[in-house]
């Protein structure tokens, strides 16, 4: 049986709008809403961060969404409580996202049997290594249908590309740049490194994810792969505009 | 010769590792490659090993205390890391590291920094290699540490404030690992504890074992027996203590005493006692201890002491702590700084609040009369006078 990430690239394999969120941001119980409101605008696909007090990859505008929903009192207990009745709502691919430590102080197999019951479809933890993931984790996320999104970066060499391609299966994240969250880069700076990728004719298709902002990064994006992920955009704006229906459908438009 | 090493993943027992996101993944695997067949060749030792001798002025003395002897009843040594050229143990680790990123064709150096005695360490180690220094310190430290940041400007680095977070040392290093994503490929990191990912724990304690291996050989020549019975340092990342405990590692005579910062009280809230109250988890890319909540966010921790001041502590602590082959204990900011003054008085040695843990820990031993003890003395305390200065107008 296909996974609905799977089903989501089987019937569109381009121009895949992500969002990324902070759980918890900017109001505590506000999860469910932007779920809904992002799904009602079209939106392909949805990243709740889960939020660490100590965001290594983040850039400031995550830091500090991250910082305020800790404030507010979000945990990883209170978003699993939030999401139980997900799945009688929308049907949309959703993937959590966020640090290892509160994942470890959660319990790893408690977090992947609580994802799969409440009907989350992926995870991607940046800071637990690929090594470490198929020596310790593979065969738990396997057995619960959870798919684990890794990323690539320039850095990251062909060899271990595919490596990452023959663990995945969902979808492969790729960094646009060498750098944190949040930062504009020119994404045409990087086509020798997309070519590189496209030319490995990978099993699982590729999502572009940091530094996507507007609509001619968004467009060029897509251009080499199938779609984008789009976070701190977005967080700046449910900070300037706020999370209701008109505001996230707003921004939403900007990339279609 | 007894030491530590970790596995081929860089893990003590079940503590350290590299947890890191893959954009960090090129430049530490180029480290974990590359570090011992570039350290361990002689070339690099003959190097390492002048400069030390030359530049930083090694080997530190190792004193007896006839004073502190007498107090304690018995016999006291203190190992002289203050004596070191920009007057911490600090500058052991950055001279191994800069010539190390020399030889990985390094154009770029950036650190972190608490109290700023890493800082200057690294900037120092800059200004001689000719290499480009970015230190990383938190917004609050840099206010409460301004003349090593104007020592560091001095040298020729730049000082970025970390604004993030509680913008103290945690901070200073993420904004440092977040530097390190953004520049790949040209930048060596200097890390300057035994923390963060695999290798770094175990390049910096290389780097550091230079303290005991002087103290086997300074002890065996006053008292014939190179072992001494105990051994106390002070521990934040815990650079210094590994430093001291090295090589007396299952000696099975040595005890390795670590000394935490227990700021207010372990109970106060206000405490940097990682061993106290930590709990298993991973930070800055090392699963060891740390001050967290329940649902796993870091806590800020509290010392009165800037370069003690941070929530986890070096895997290699942790792996010590677990397996009882050191004892890790904790002291007041109160009783650090009655230490300093002690010391200041009693033998005319001014010691960094760091060390000052170290030495307050005497007082709550019960030792035999021909017990030997070395406190290593990590840091002189010119930058702790301002703090000193306000418990002195109580004084009065």
């Amino acid at each position: 049986m296909s996974t609905r990430i799977q089903q989501l690239f089987s019937k569109k394999n381009r121009k895949i709008l992500s969002i990324y969120f902070t759980a918890g941001y900017p109001t505590l119980n506000g999860t469910i809403e932007i779920i809904q409101n992002l799904a009602d605008a079209g939106v392909d696909l949805i990243e709740i961060g889960f939020p660490f007090s100590d965001p290594l990859a983040d850039g400031p505008v995550i830091q500090q969404s991250s910082q305020k929903a800790i404030e507010n009192g979000m945990t990883l207990k209170l978003l699993f409580e939030q999401l139980k009745n997900i799945r009688q709502q929308t049907n949309i691919p959703i993937i959590l996202m966020g640090y290892l430590n509160p994942v470890l102080q959660f319990g790893v197999e408690e977090f992947i049997e609580k994802c799969a019951e409440v009907g989350i479809d992926g995870v991607i933890i940046p800071d637990l290594p690929v090594d470490y993931y198929e020596a310790h984790f593979k065969n738990l996320f396997r057995k619960n249908g959870i798919s684990n999104i890794l990323l690539i970066t320039p850095e990251t060499n062909s060899a271990r590309v595919q490596m990452i391609d023959a663990l995945s299966d969902g979808f492969i994240y790729m960094v646009s740049s060498n750098s944190i969250t949040g930062s504009e880069n020119n994404l045409a700076h990087q086509s020798d490194y997309f070519n590189r990728i496209n030319q490995l004719n990978l099993t699982n298709p590729t999502l572009i994810g940091f530094g996507i902002h507007d609509k001619q990064t968004f467009e060029s994006a897509c251009k080499n792969s199938s779609g984008a992920i789009i976070g701190s955009a977005f967080v700046k704006h449910l900070t300037t505009y706020g999370a209701s229906k008109e505001s996230i459908s707003e921004f939403v438009k900007k990339f279609k | 010769m007894n030491s530590i090493h970790p596995d081929k993943n860089g893990f003590y027992g079940e503590f350290g590792g590299a947890f890191i996101p893959e954009m960090l993944y090129p430049n530490i695997q180029e480290l974990q490659e590359q570090y011992l067949g570039i350290i361990n060749t002689t070339e690099f030792q003959q190097e390492f090993q002048s400069l030390l001798k030359d530049y930083v002025g090694r080997p530190t003395p190792l004193f007896y205390s006839k004073n502190l002897s007498a107090e304690f009843g018995a016999h006291i040594y203190l190992k002289r890391e203050d004596l070191n050229h920009t007057g911490a143990h600090k500058i052991n680790n950055t001279i191994g590291q800069i010539l190390l990123a020399k030889r990985l064709h390094k154009k770029r150096i950036i650190a972190e920094t608490g109290a700023g005695q890493h800082g200057v360490a690294t900037a120092t180690a800059c200004a001689l290699a000719g290499i480009d220094c970015t230190i990383f310190m938190g917004e609050i430290d840099i206010q409460r540490q301004m003349p090593n940041v104007e020592r560091m400007k001095l040298l020729g680095a730049k000082v970025v404030p970390a604004t993030s977070g509680s913008k103290t040392l945690k901070d200073a290093t993420n904004e440092a690992i977040r530097e390190w994503i953004n520049n790949p490929v040209d930048t060596h990191y200097i890390i300057g504890s035994v923390v963060g990912p695999h290798p770094y724990p175990d390049l910096v304690a290389r780097f550091q074992s230079v303290i005991s291996q002087e103290i086997k050989q300074q002890l065996f020549e006053k008292t014939g027996d190179e072992n001494p019975d105990y051994i106390i340092a002070c521990i934040g990342g815990g650079s210094n203590a590994i430093g001291a405990f090295y090589h007396f590692i299952d000696n099975g005579k040595t005890k390795l005493i670590a000394v935490e910062a227990g700021g207010e009280g372990i109970n106060s809230g206000k405490t940097a006692a990682t061993i106290a109250l930590g709990k298993k988890g991973i930070i800055h890319g090392s699963k060891t201890y740390l001050i967290q909540t329940e649902d796993g966010q870091i806590i800020e921790p509290h010392s009165i002491s800037a370069g003690l001041d941070y929530p986890g502590i070096g895997p290699i602590h942790a792996y010590l702590h677990d397996t009882g082959k050191a004892i890790v204990v904790n002291i007041t900011d109160i009783e650090a700084i009655e230490a300093a003054f002690y010391l200041s008085r009693k033998d005319g040695i001014i010691p960094a609040l760091e060390s000052a843990h170290a030495l307050a820990y005497l007082k709550k031993m019960k030792f035999k009369s021909d017990d030997v003890v070395i406190v290593n003395l990590s840091g002189r305390g010119d930058k702790d006078m301002s703090t000193y200065q306000k418990f002195m107008n109580y004084e009065h």
